[in-house]
């Protein structure tokens, strides 16, 4: 049941490849724009790189977000995907996983736009995927209940970072913590105190969403 | 059975005020041992239990009929305010370290008390409506999270004010303080989430999902940013507050929980009203219309 929903949903994202490219076009875009902000000083931008990836990785995970069920509004398809002798969970996960594939692959695709434009580069790739995926785990798994709630009302764009935002203050303090400490060094051995949050954090959301969510879509 | 509930609420409170402020203040002021015998500890757990569960059942038994009832606790509530803040800026000496600042505390402590609870009753309310499905919880979830995001707010504006003079800072990241707006986003959250959706049914469900969600935030938010970054007065507790300074904290505490329950009761039955109207079918077109509309 899993496999087939997020089959689907898999090969959904697959089709609208282009709106993955203009989600990435507009992370790097705010990327480009945190310089400004802080001004043309490297040793600050270095400074700030972690934060400026993942705020930039969050504002684009909410255009992913909110686009997620727009399938599913169309001629009432969502009322179709529940006739079906399926568990709304299996939906669920299905849709939170190819979000999250998503997202990470989002966020892999933001690192060396961060490396180039704020000069943090780092050796320890593998321990910055494991935190972008763990990171962007966080972001996805209310991230997608929300949708599921927000694409069905009037103003969606707007109501879902609401919602969002506040809650997943966790996931991102932890997830800028420790890229902070991957790109700027981590003498103290901090970071794993973050992943176990960050870890905590999703293993939390993921079940608790995943038991909420047939509440949400239920008629 | 609803009546008599009422009735061992009022007799709660009754009991919680008597050990938590009266023998306090006749100790204070008048000499006379009012204790009953009974020692400090078990007196201020009277005082708290008391109240609390005067607040739940209140809240609980309230059918949304009755507008005396709200009206007469919300009035004790400002009586309970007025005599606190009377004795906290006038009758309470000054504290030894903080001056006059912290006067600002007799109403900054209660109203970090009553944000926690009024979220906590928005939790118990999502919690029930969930598994019950009875939309009179609905109505109170709307009111508990509405209450909670004024208290929660004011909280924020007090805490500021106390900053200021204290750290030079409006604002700091300490953990109470941060959780506090992170709380207040996300129930503004929800509210608004109320206000977009259209469907009762709908709207229900989704606000109680919300609810449960973000009030499990609460904690994960503390330990986070506790572990970020710290500096916040620690608590108190009867041992270390001095006992001139009971007095207005208690007695602002008793005064918001009253006019605490008295909005949520008041809130609540507008939200019921309000979905009962929804609810309603249209009214049938009487002869004349239809006779104007052909």
């Amino acid at each position: 049941m899993l496999i087939a929903a997020l089959r689907k949903e898999l090969l959904l994202q697959w089709r609208s490849r282009a709106q993955f490219m203009a989600v990435f076009v507009f992370g790097a875009a705010a990327l480009l724009l945190f310089s400004f902000a802080v001004g043309p000083v490297a040793e600050m931008l270095r400074q700030f790189s972690a934060g400026f990836l993942w705020l930039g990785l969050l504002l684009s995970s909410t255009l992913t977000l909110a686009e997620s069920f727009h399938a599913e509004m169309e001629n009432r398809a969502l009322e179709g995907l529940l006739l079906l002798p399926a568990n709304p969970r299996a939906l669920y996960y299905g849709k939170a996983i190819a979000n999250w594939l998503q997202l990470i692959l989002l966020g892999i695709a933001l690192v060396p736009v961060m490396v180039v434009l704020y000069d943090a580069g780092t050796t320890r790739l593998g321990l910055l995927v494991v935190v972008i995926a763990l990171g962007t785990a966080g972001l996805s798994a209310p991230g997608t209940l929300y949708a599921a709630m927000t694409a069905q009302v009037r103003s969606k764009q707007t109501l879902l970072p609401l919602l969002l935002f506040p809650l997943i203050v966790p996931a991102l303090l932890a997830s800028v913590k420790a890229t902070s400490l991957i790109i700027l060094g981590d003498p103290m051995n901090q970071i794993s105190a973050w992943v176990i949050l960050l870890v905590a954090f999703d293993a939390i959301y993921w079940s608790l969403c995943g038991l909420l969510f047939s509440r949400v879509v239920e008629e | 059975m609803k009546r008599n509930l009422f009735w061992l609420a009022i007799v709660l409170l009754a009991a919680a005020v008597y050990f938590g402020l009266l023998v306090t203040v006749a100790d204070q002021y008048l000499g006379a041992d009012l204790s009953l015998g009974l020692p400090i500890v078990a007196r201020t757990l009277i005082a708290f239990l008391g109240g609390l569960a005067a607040l739940v059942i209140l809240i609980v038994v309230d059918d949304f009929s009755n507008l005396s009832r709200p009206k007469a606790i919300g009035l004790a509530g400002i009586l309970f305010l007025l005599i606190g803040s009377y004795f906290g800026l006038f009758v309470a000496p000054p504290e030894q370290f903080m001056g006059e600042t912290q006067r600002i505390m007799y109403v900054h402590v209660p109203t970090a008390w009553f944000a926690l609870v009024a979220m906590t009753l928005a939790l118990a309310s999502a919690v029930v409506f969930l598994f019950g499905g009875d939309y009179d919880w609905d109505a109170r979830m709307e009111a508990s999270i509405e209450v909670g995001v004024v208290l929660a707010f004011l909280l924020c504006c007090q805490g500021a004010i106390w900053a200021k003079p204290t750290w030079g800072v409006w604002w700091d990241w300490d953990p109470r303080l941060t959780t506090t707006a992170v709380l207040l986003f996300a129930f503004l959250g929800i509210l608004a989430l109320r206000k977009f959706s259209e469907d009762p049914h709908k709207r229900a469900m989704w606000s109680a999902v919300a609810t449960i969600i973000a009030y499990v935030d609460v904690p994960i938010v503390y330990f986070s940013v506790k572990w970020w970054n710290s500096l916040h007065q620690q608590q108190s507790n009867p041992n270390t507050v001095s006992k001139p300074f009971w007095i207005p904290l208690r007695a602002n505490a008793f005064g918001i929980l009253l006019l605490m329950t008295a909005f949520i009761m008041l809130r609540s039955r507008v939200a019921a009203l309000r979905l009962k109207h929804e609810l309603a079918p249209p009214p049938a077109l009487s002869g004349s219309e239809i006779g104007e509309t052909v």
